[in-house]
């Protein structure tokens, strides 16, 4: 058996190599030197709308060296849910997750602070507007990133030719496109005469009173549009108020001239509702709009998106926010900053709204009047006032200013939408009010 | 010499030991064992440890950082929402399987009287239902019941009925989702039912004949007997699985309106998932648990002392 021998100058040769190698190795950029990322997005409705994304992505990875893995997790059927509840039990996931409107305060705990990353964004894109600090932010601290993806107002979306035929309104002259809002005279109580001279003319308000987000949000902008909240910003119970009870009356008076079947609408409902040209108006952001362009051009061209009718206590519109969060447990925790502050530069959003079509809407303030909104069309202008552009309404949420996770469950189980239901099918006000009260005090478990 | 004796004695030893793991081996026990040990590390996995993270998970509290004993149950049996669903869960359940029962039976007697040759035909045909992902199948049905566009309600109107709020009514709703149920569970009665019937002995039918007894004689002192314990096991089993049933209900209603059609897994997604509060959400999930153990300790007592008496 023949062995090698190890002279002590060899030894001493290789040691300070392997040394120099190790020391030196971080500094050497390979293909991945800054390692890996992994980034689960909301995968877009809009076909084509994700490429964006992923372009921006793969720029920054190949700029900063990163190997990055990205997943579109739908919403339908709550997959973005079920992920975002797998990965918080497991502690491992995604380094950046797509979380919609409750989830950033429903996984604060487990959720990387972002204020590093907000203070610049905000320098540079404006303050988010008030729903999405609402939502994003606990006790000072950002919990998540506002995502523009995703992002939306639901306000009214309406048939010009209808609303003018059957109810004597000019949508384009109340919302003109390029100019601000001369709409002082669209209130609710305009929008219950033209609900019911639509319904009497066959073609109701597409509203729905279903357990789901649109119908949800829909009566959260009315009750906000009276002042009414179910609980208040400490967390009291506010139920049975004034307020509570006009809003009440205004939706009874609101459901008689809704579809009979209202009750049974889901998100998809009001769009059929619109695209089949049943109807005269929904809620809605472009999404219904941008299915009529391909499949009922000639309903597409009379649909203009615009704002909320006004009530006793201001102008309210729905705006839900989805946002991009980093778990305290992420691997990677500096490129996922470093990737959502490439995601949310004023050219990425722009490119990210383009890409959906102006679905999209971004929170900050100095981005409300990208020129998608304002080119998009048929008819020309009928995205102009979809994201506010003269913040002519206030943004806001169904169930704020309640404390997010109280909100959070008085959102999800459509306490509003079914108070309004069992009030119209007869039940007596102070029966529905002690029903709320009660189904809010189960709320507040903590 | 000693040497000798004892390398002996070692190999006598050994062989020994290769004996008893060779008997051991060889032992139908053992080997049965051995064979459903891939399902039982399988269950163990899929089954017992969730179950076991499910009773952890309803003892703690909503942000899942304290233990807090049973009150999440205390706080669930003081919500009138919880009493609703357990009424709904059981009307749902035993509804839905006795007319699966009632229905499979008698879809199997028409199918055993059909002659050899068309029969095959027949079973295949009356199975699709039940073979068809119940997610798809029900979205089928979401478009037969939809608020505005129901084909039902499209063909009703040529007769002048209607519309009907298949989904928008609590009744109405109640009646859909049972309806589906039976539609996708009855194929499920009617092959175990069929199955039972053709090993009834032919001979008793034909002593029953003999006897004189009619045609409700022969279902009753000989067809239903003979079938007890297949009806017995089916309907457990049946009621396990629709107590438990989850995509129809969410496919159909969400739980709507007004939450007249939760049962407890739709509820429990609704509270979990959607709302978050995932402890509250196992907490109802775990409810069912007491109720099917009534059950199964029922039936299964009366299907063991039939075993014994036989």
């Amino acid at each position: 058996m023949s062995r090698k021998k190890l002279s002590r100058r060899q030894f001493v040769a290789a040691t300070a190599l392997s040394s120099a190698a190790l020391i030196t190795a971080p500094y050497v950029r390979g293909a991945y030197a800054a390692g890996k990322l992994s980034i689960g997005f909301w995968d877009h409705w809009v076909p084509g709308a994700n490429k964006a994304s992923t372009d921006i992505v793969n720029a920054w990875a190949e700029k900063e060296k990163v190997e990055v893995q990205i997943d579109y997790i739908p919403s339908q059927g709550n997959k973005n849910l079920l992920t975002i509840a797998a990965e918080a039990q497991a502690k491992s996931g995604h380094d950046i997750l797509a979380m919609p409107t409750w989830w950033p305060h429903a996984q604060a705990e487990l959720l990387e602070p972002m204020n590093d990353v907000m203070d610049g964004l905000i320098k540079q894109n404006g303050e988010p507007n008030g729903t999405v600090k609402y939502l994003g932010q606990s006790k000072g601290k950002w919990l998540a990133v506002p995502a523009s993806i995703g992002s939306q107002i639901k306000g009214p979306c309406s048939r010009i030719d209808l609303m003018k035929q059957h109810a004597g309104i000019d949508v384009q002259a109340l919302y003109p496109a390029g100019g601000p809002p001369k709409a002082d005279s669209w209130t609710l109580d305009t929008f219950l005469k033209a609900a019911e001279a639509c319904q009497k003319g066959g073609v109701a308000f597409g509203i729905g009173l279903g357990e789901t987000s649109d119908n949800v949000d829909t009566a959260g902008a009315i009750f906000q549009s009276f002042g009414a909240a179910l609980v208040d910003e400490k967390g009291n119970v506010t139920v049975k108020t004034d307020a509570v009870r006009q809003a009440l009356e205004y939706y009874k008076k609101l459901i008689a001239f809704l579809p009979p079947d209202a009750g049974a609408w889901d998100d998809s409902s009001n769009n059929k509702w619109l695209v089949s040209g049943r109807g005269a108006l929904i809620m809605n952001p472009p999404s219904a709009w941008a299915v009529a362009k391909r499949d009922a051009p000639q309903v597409a061209e009379q649909c203009w998106s615009h704002g909320f009718p006004a009530g006793p206590k201001g102008r309210y519109a729905p705006y839900l926010s989805y946002f991009w969060g980093t778990w305290s447990f992420s691997k990677n925790k500096e490129a996922a900053k470093s990737v959502l502050k490439a995601l949310s530069q004023p050219d990425a959003i722009e490119k990210m709204c383009v890409a959906s079509g102006g679905y999209d809407l971004p929170c900050y303030e100095k981005l409300t009047t990208l020129k998608v909104w304002q080119e998009e069309g048929p008819p020309k202008g009928t995205l102009y006032h979809y994201p506010n552009p003269h913040n002519h309404q206030t943004l806001s949420i169904a169930a704020a200013p309640a404390p997010p996770k109280i909100a959070q469950q008085i959102y999800t189980q459509a306490t509003l939408t079914k108070m309004c239901l069992r009030y119209h099918q007869g039940e007596a006000m102070e029966k529905v009010l002690a029903w709320a009260e009660g189904e809010c005090e189960g709320f507040m478990r903590s | 010499m000693a040497d000798v004796a004892l390398q002996s004695n070692r190999a006598a030893q050994a062989a020994r030991k290769r004996g008893s793991l060779h008997r051991m081996l060889k032992r139908k026990s053992t080997m049965a064992f051995l064979m459903t040990l891939p399902l039982i590390l399988l269950i163990a996995t899929l089954v017992i440890y969730p179950a076991f993270y499910a009773l952890h998970l309803a003892t703690l509290n909503k942000s899942m950082q304290r233990f807090v004993g049973l009150s999440n149950f205390e706080f669930l049996f003081r919500r009138e929402t919880f009493w609703l669903v357990v009424k709904q869960s059981c009307i749902f359940a035993i509804t839905a399987v006795i007319f699966k029962a009632v229905l499979g039976f008698i879809i199997a007697h028409f199918v055993h009287n059909i002659p050899a040759k068309g029969q095959r035909k027949w079973r295949g045909m009356l199975l699709v239902p039940w073979v068809i992902p119940p997610a798809m199948s029900t979205l089928a049905w979401l478009w037969l019941f939809d608020p505005s566009y129901s084909a039902f309600n499209y063909t009703l109107s040529f007769f002048g009925i209607g519309p009907i709020p298949w989904t928008g009514d609590a009744m109405w709703a109640r009646f859909s989702v049972i309806l589906v149920n039976i539609w996708v569970g009855a194929p499920f009665f009617m092959i175990m039912y069929l199955a039972a019937l053709k090993s009834v002995p032919e001979q008793l039918y034909e002593a029953a004949a003999i006897d004189g007894a009619n045609w409700w004689q022969r279902i009753w002192y000989v067809t239903l007997p003979m079938m007890r314990n297949i009806i017995a096991i089916t309907t457990l089993f049946s009621l396990i699985v629709t107590f438990a049933n989850f995509d129809i209900v969410r496919i159909l209603t969400a739980g709507g309106p007004l939450d007249h059609t939760h049962i407890f897994a739709t509820w429990a997604f609704r509270i979990g998932i959607e709302g978050s509060d995932i402890p509250l959400g196992a907490s109802v999930s775990l409810f069912m648990v007491p109720i099917l153990a009534v059950a199964a300790i029922f039936i299964l007592r009366d299907v063991n002392k039939r075993g014994n008496e036989s």
